[in-house]
């Protein structure tokens, strides 16, 4: 955590007047001169890089720990397991592809477009095999949407666990994806879209990852995507076509996407069986739990982002995300769910995407227990952890849309806790 | 069904979707024909899944545990696997037969799936050790917990109690922190590589 507020390899050199300095910097008068402004810099002097020294670039050394992180325990194996996209230090709603999470069943692939084919076939008069270069012949569009793994938060349900948001919450990215709708290939192959069909979508990777799609989401809003962020899919992405299933468990957003099946009836692969089900506490399971509903947490303060300031004006920054449509109101409570204020959103929210919230305080230096309440455009406000496990239980596994607590202390660390 | 639209893509060869479409659905469509028992079955296991699923499919170290756990899952840690959970004996075929064993996946043959099967079976005690499964009689297996599951009811259940303006104000008595997450697990440090 400190390496965000270190000083800089120069500041440090010039010695402790700096850092004096610095920590005055937009305070009420300053005792001395500030060397960072007296002193002639060697950036302001030298030479940056030149243009041909970075083809393609990476973020600066400097946010070096804005990065994906992984934690072991959590699978058997790192080919089949998860990492967690650094939201704590993010900001805005796209998500950098590059430290987006990843979620593998057999390990991210390497497949050339020249030796990538998609199939369509089944219940179709024209069963038919497209090149890469077919795709990004049919018209396109663009939409951002949010992946959400569905066992985001997963390992909260039985209590507090994992202390950070980008462990709690960080199963998720959001990107503008550039595709193809799915309804346009089937239609090239004359499938059988009676609402009573389903989509059956697999992967070229040894997983698969095949899961069933009810005919109407097919037809609706599911995109064949090439593109996220202006560019190829990164290969942990699913490079080069992936599955967009705006405001559905990230699961069914099946990568390397080499074949899509119209049959009558729920395939019940692996993937919505033996996972992918939610068990209640009397034992039985829910199936089909495809829609993520609403959901928010505050991004900061939180426990890798400590309030580093003492008190005075802060922001409280925080995402919020719904599988029905569009945000349209966060709540903030400091108090631990007793009063709530409702923030302004960054920008308004768009469908199935993630839009950014915040509320702007002047913190008085006392305790707080954050929380964030997001609401959607179907009037459905996101829940508490206890009505969520007074419905389900402790063991669903999946689909953990509770809001979340942070402890700040007078010191401005952040923990993640629950509350009375 | 409408002509297509662009003409783009070609006709798949029915042997392309031969190599393809392997999957298998509940009422057994998709099986090729063959069979397997599960006294043979042990030996394939023992030599392609025991090192990570352990002798009785009972799971090694982290691995996935594929026998036993009935009756569980009310219990405060469900023990979810093939005989106490899966609803169908399609997906246990299917799965291994695509997907497994892990890192050699796809290379079981169709004979050496249905011993697997079998064995796995018979690890759940619900054949005995000279049960032969078939393309034939695969249907009629009714597996443990094929009732144990209902279509996603959030709509009924959740959405109608959970919509409407919250409250904003006096909304609960005093609050107590009653459980951290610091007292519990390690998480990784930040600032150290991952």
């Amino acid at each position: 955590m400190d390496e965000m507020f270190k000083p800089s390899r120069r500041a440090f050199l010039r010695g402790s007047a700096a850092v004096a300095a610095g920590s005055v910097a937009g305070g009420a008068a300053a005792q001395t001169p500030d060397p960072l402004i007296t002193e002639l810099q060697d950036w302001a002097s030298y030479t940056g890089a030149g243009v041909d020294e970075t083809p393609y670039g990476l973020p600066i050394s400097y946010e070096s720990h804005v990065i994906r992180r992984n934690v072991e325990w959590l699978t058997a194996s790192p080919i089949s397991s998860i990492n967690f996209t650094p939201i704590h230090a993010l900001e805005g709603t796209i998500t950098p592809q590059g430290c987006a999470f990843e979620r593998h069943h057999s390990g991210a692939i390497e497949m050339r477009k020249e030796d990538y084919r998609l199939m369509i076939n089944g219940l179709v008069d024209r069963p038919l095999v497209f090149s890469y270069a077919d795709i990004e012949r049919f018209p396109r569009e663009n939409h951002v949407y949010f992946c959400e793994c569905a066992a985001n938060t997963g390992m909260e349900w039985a209590g507090a666990q994992l202390n950070g948001v980008q462990f709690t919450h960080g199963m998720i990215h959001n990107m503008e994806y550039t595709g193809v709708p799915l309804r346009t290939l089937l239609a090239e192959a004359g499938a059988d879209v009676n609402l009573d069909k389903w989509v059956y979508v697999e992967g070229a990777d040894a997983s698969s990852n095949g899961r069933s799609i009810p005919m109407e989401k097919a037809l609706d809003d599911v995109l064949v995507a090439f593109k996220a962020n202006g560019e190829a899919l990164r290969m942990e992405h699913g490079y080069p076509v992936r599955l967009v299933v705006p405001g559905w468990e990230g699961n069914m957003w099946v990568k390397w996407l080499r074949r899509i099946e119209v049959v009558d009836r729920a395939v019940e692969s692996r993937e919505e069986t033996s996972k992918y089900t939610d068990v209640y506490a009397d034992g039985t399971a829910r199936k089909w739990t495809w829609v993520m509903d609403a959901k928010s947490v505050i991004t900061a303060p939180s426990p890798q982002m400590p309030i580093a300031h003492g008190p005075g004006p802060m922001v409280i920054s925080g995402l919020a995300w719904s599988g029905h449509g569009q945000i349209t109101r966060v709540d903030v409570s400091r108090d631990g769910g007793v009063t709530w204020e409702t923030a302004r959103l960054g920008k308004q929210g768009d469908t199935k995407a993630l839009t950014r919230f915040y509320l702007d305080i002047q913190w008085d230096g006392a305790p707080m227990l954050l929380q964030s309440r997001a609401m959607d455009e179907t009037g459905y406000v996101q829940p508490s952890k206890d009505q969520l496990r007074a419905e389900r239980g402790e063991n669903a596994v999946y689909h953990n849309n509770c809001i979340q607590t942070w402890y700040v202390n007078e010191k401005g660390v952040a923990e993640n806790v629950e509350v009375s | 069904q409408s002509g297509a639209a662009y003409g783009l893509g070609r006709v798949a060869l029915a042997e392309e979707i031969a190599a393809w479409d392997v999957d298998v659905l509940p009422d057994g469509r998709g099986l090729p024909e063959g069979q397997g028992d599960a006294f043979s079955g042990e030996e394939v296991f023992a030599e392609k899944c025991a090192s990570c699923h352990g002798d009785f499919a009972e799971g090694v170290d982290n691995w996935p545990v594929l026998a036993g756990g009935f009756d569980t899952l009310a219990d405060e840690d469900p023990v979810k696997t093939v005989g106490s959970y899966w609803p169908y004996l399609s997906t246990v075929w299917d799965y291994i037969h695509r997907s497994m064993p892990f890192g050699e996946a796809g290379t079981l043959t169709a004979d050496e799936t249905y011993a697997i099967v079998a064995y796995i079976l018979y690890s759940n005690d619900l054949v005995e050790d000279d049960f032969v499964l078939s393309h034939e009689n695969f249907a009629a297996f009714e597996m443990y917990n094929t009732k144990g599951f209902v279509v996603d009811d959030r709509p009924a259940q959740e959405y109608a109690q959970w919509r409407g303006e919250p409250c904003m104000e006096a909304c609960k008595g005093e609050v107590e922190i009653t459980m951290r997450s610091v007292f519990l697990v390690e998480t990784p440090e930040v600032g150290t590589e991952s």
